[in-house]
């Protein structure tokens, strides 16, 4: 198949475009599945991250 | 063959127009909202192609590109096997299973480093001080590999040394990384992978199309099968559209364990315990981004990885079309149908006469022509003329293959987008692993040796590690050029931060029970046994390293004797062998605090 005659090898060839579909799949039905809304504590977090981040420039 | 000595004055219009976009959004970036931390404070998400695409970056490098697409050109597309786990584990287990997770903990936990979650997740400081100091002493290998490809690619395409080329990237890096490129800039990154993908659609299809298309040039591989280099076929080399030969216990397995176990699973597993990349989940504003992540991440992955792994493979066909002419004596028929032949290269001095070529021992060739000639005495005798492989054309030095083929086969201008699509690799790469080694120096070992008592001065030592590990890095790069170096330097370091890193990491995420001194105990087994197994078993590295030699009288290896334990990878020890001391120290040893797992993981504890 493919010119490839290791069925092994086109596993993979075909296997890597298929976990690619999967992986737009994934993210099509789970699009707006989770939660958006930051908490508190991800507010904090990101408050002393920038600071850190600040500080080193 | 185009000329790839000089600079023209395209390659220059080239490079500045891409230097002066990258400036002037990097200019946007630091008037307002750059990074991921600045998007949250804001209270805004970041655009799922920008996190994805700045995430992508990150993972990778000129290491993939160059290092294992060097690789592949050496041992064929069994490689793909990288390109699917690289997707399946590396995007979709990541993202899906550990990405929110990781991200939650981090942020109830106020961790902003790998070790730093680490190490309050199991209140050790002790964690917190080994992890730190396992990324410090060892992330610069990686970034020596990231630097070494770089290097090796823009040596190749402006015809100068390897040396002079690794002190220009250096000086690039140093620039970058010290004045303020530690700051993931998303902007800036989302433009170097976007770069980085245009290039690699064009290498693809330019690839293919040269070649006749994807069947006819797969079926091209496929029949030079008797082509692949004899010491190669010995180990199990089975041609360049075959895995490698499969059994244990003689050395015609070989390649089959150093492929399978050291570069693919090594590597894909590694992902998973990356401490730049766990750290980039925090910097995500909610699972929904994570979830809408993950599409373009596997195809910005496919993109990157697929496309050197397939093209480097195929340069072999390229080669053997178009490559340099090769005329020598017949040393033996290798395929009488397809014209293969295994020649010794000769030269012809000025009168005529053919002499054996000193520097060139026996090459495989695609006949092509045959004429009468002359050898060195004036005896007659048949001259075979034709084409041979990349991995002729470069001399088996597997890092160059990529180069070669670029420089060799693609017109000109695209040599220079495609090293400024590298350029940008390594940039988006080396940022994230010099501010890694920084925080993990300055946050993780000096603010933890000092117990926060001088927050302030840890600023210079984050500086100061990172100068140090540039210099480290650098060094590294010059003194140690070995077989497909790149490739290697990443997967040891990969497999090192799998076997030391990811039970704990797991056990932190998923388990109430895991307790400090199982992490602890699993990290130091973890870390031991990949050293042991580096030092005294695995015989490339055994062997550069030297010490088992002193110990057994010039083996490469303790397991010399028993074939193909001097090609397993540490990863296939040292991973089961830290996980089961997780467990079996964890069974044993008093579980954590329920009022600290309650502040781990609050949503459980209040379903409980």
């Amino acid at each position: 198949m493919l010119g490839i005659e290791d069925p092994w090898v086109w596993l993979a060839y075909l296997g890597s475009i298929l976990v690619t579909l999967i992986c737009l799949l994934y993210g099509w039905i789970r699009r707006n599945t989770a939660d958006d809304e930051p908490s508190a504590a991800d507010r904090l977090w990101a408050l002393e991250e920038q600071q850190v981040e600040d500080a080193l420039r | 063959m185009p000329d790839t000595a000089a600079l023209g004055w395209i390659d220059i219009v080239v490079i500045l127009t891409y230097l002066l976009t990258t400036a002037y959004l990097g200019w946007l970036g630091y008037r307002g909202t750059r990074s991921a931390a600045d998007f949250l404070v804001g209270g805004r998400g970041t655009h799922p192609v920008v996190m994805a695409i700045s995430y992508g970056a990150t993972f990778i490098s000129t290491a993939a590109i160059v290092g294992f697409g060097g690789v592949a050109g050496l041992f064929g597309m069994s490689l793909l096997w990288l390109v699917f786990t690289n997707i399946a584990v590396g995007i979709l287990l990541a993202f899906a299973l550990l990405g929110e997770p990781t991200r939650r903990l981090g942020h109830q936990l106020g961790a902003h480093t790998f070790p730093e979650l680490l190490g309050k997740r199991y209140q050790s400081r002790a964690i917190q001080l080994f992890s730190g100091g396992l990324i410090f002493l060892f992330m610069p290998l990686y970034a020596a590999a990231v630097m070494t490809g770089g290097s090796v690619f823009a040596a190749t395409q402006f015809g100068i040394d390897f040396e002079v080329a690794l002190l220009v990237f250096a000086l690039i890096t140093a620039a970058y990384v010290i004045p303020g490129g530690l700051k993931a800039v998303m902007y800036t990154d989302t433009l170097q992978g976007l770069v980085m993908m245009g290039a690699m659609l064009f290498l693809l299809v330019f690839t293919y199309s040269s070649l006749g298309g994807i069947g006819e040039a797969h079926q091209a591989l496929t029949d030079m099968a008797d082509l692949v280099p004899a010491p190669l076929q010995e180990i199990g080399h089975r041609g360049w559209t075959a895995m490698p030969e499969f059994g244990w216990g003689s050395h015609q397995y070989d390649l089959w364990w150093i492929v399978v176990s050291g570069i693919i699973l090594g590597v894909s597993i590694g992902v998973l315990a990356q401490p730049q990349l766990a750290v980039r989940f925090m910097t995500v504003r909610s699972r929904r981004e994570l979830d809408r992540a993950v599409p373009i991440g596997a195809v910005f992955i496919l993109l990157m990885v697929g496309t050197p792994y397939l093209v480097g493979s195929l340069s072999n066909v390229w080669f053997a079309k178009n490559g340099p002419e090769i005329h020598g004596q017949l040393v033996e028929t290798l395929d009488g149908e397809h014209d293969h032949a295994l020649v010794q290269p000769m030269v012809q001095d000025a009168t005529g006469h053919w002499s054996v070529d000193p520097a060139r021992g026996p090459v495989p060739l695609i006949v092509a022509s045959r004429d009468p000639a002359r050898d060195a005495s004036g005896a007659t005798f048949t001259l075979l003329g034709g084409r041979s492989t990349a991995i002729t054309a470069v001399g088996g030095d597997a890092d160059r293959i990529i180069p070669a083929y670029i420089g060799a086969a693609l017109p000109r201008w695209f040599g220079v987008v495609f090293l400024l699509a590298l350029l940008a690799a390594a940039m988006s790469t080396m940022s994230s692993q010099f501010h890694t080694i920084g925080t993990a120096a300055g946050r993780d070992l000096y603010e933890r040796i000092s117990r926060g008592r001088q927050r302030e001065p840890s600023l210079m030592v984050m500086r100061l590690a990172v100068m140090l590990g540039l210099l480290i890095a650098v060094t590294i790069s010059y003194a140690v050029r070995q077989e497909y170096v790149v490739a290697r330097f990443t997967a040891i370091f990969f497999g090192l931060c799998a076997a030391s890193f990811l039970p704990a990491y797991f056990g932190a995420l998923f388990s109430r029970r895991v307790t400090r001194a199982g992490a602890l105990a699993s990290m130091l087994v973890g870390m031991g046994v990949s050293l042991f197994w580096l030092v005294l078993i695995k015989s490339k590295e055994a062997a550069a390293i030297g010490l088992v030699q002193h110990l057994t009288g010039g083996e490469t290896s303790l397991l010399a004797d028993h074939p193909n334990w001097p090609m397993v990878d540490p990863v296939l020890i040292a991973l089961p062998a830290a996980t089961l001391t997780l467990i079996l120290v964890s069974a044993i040893t008093r579980p954590p605090e329920p009022e600290h797992l309650a502040r781990c993981f609050p949503e459980r504890a209040a379903r409980d």
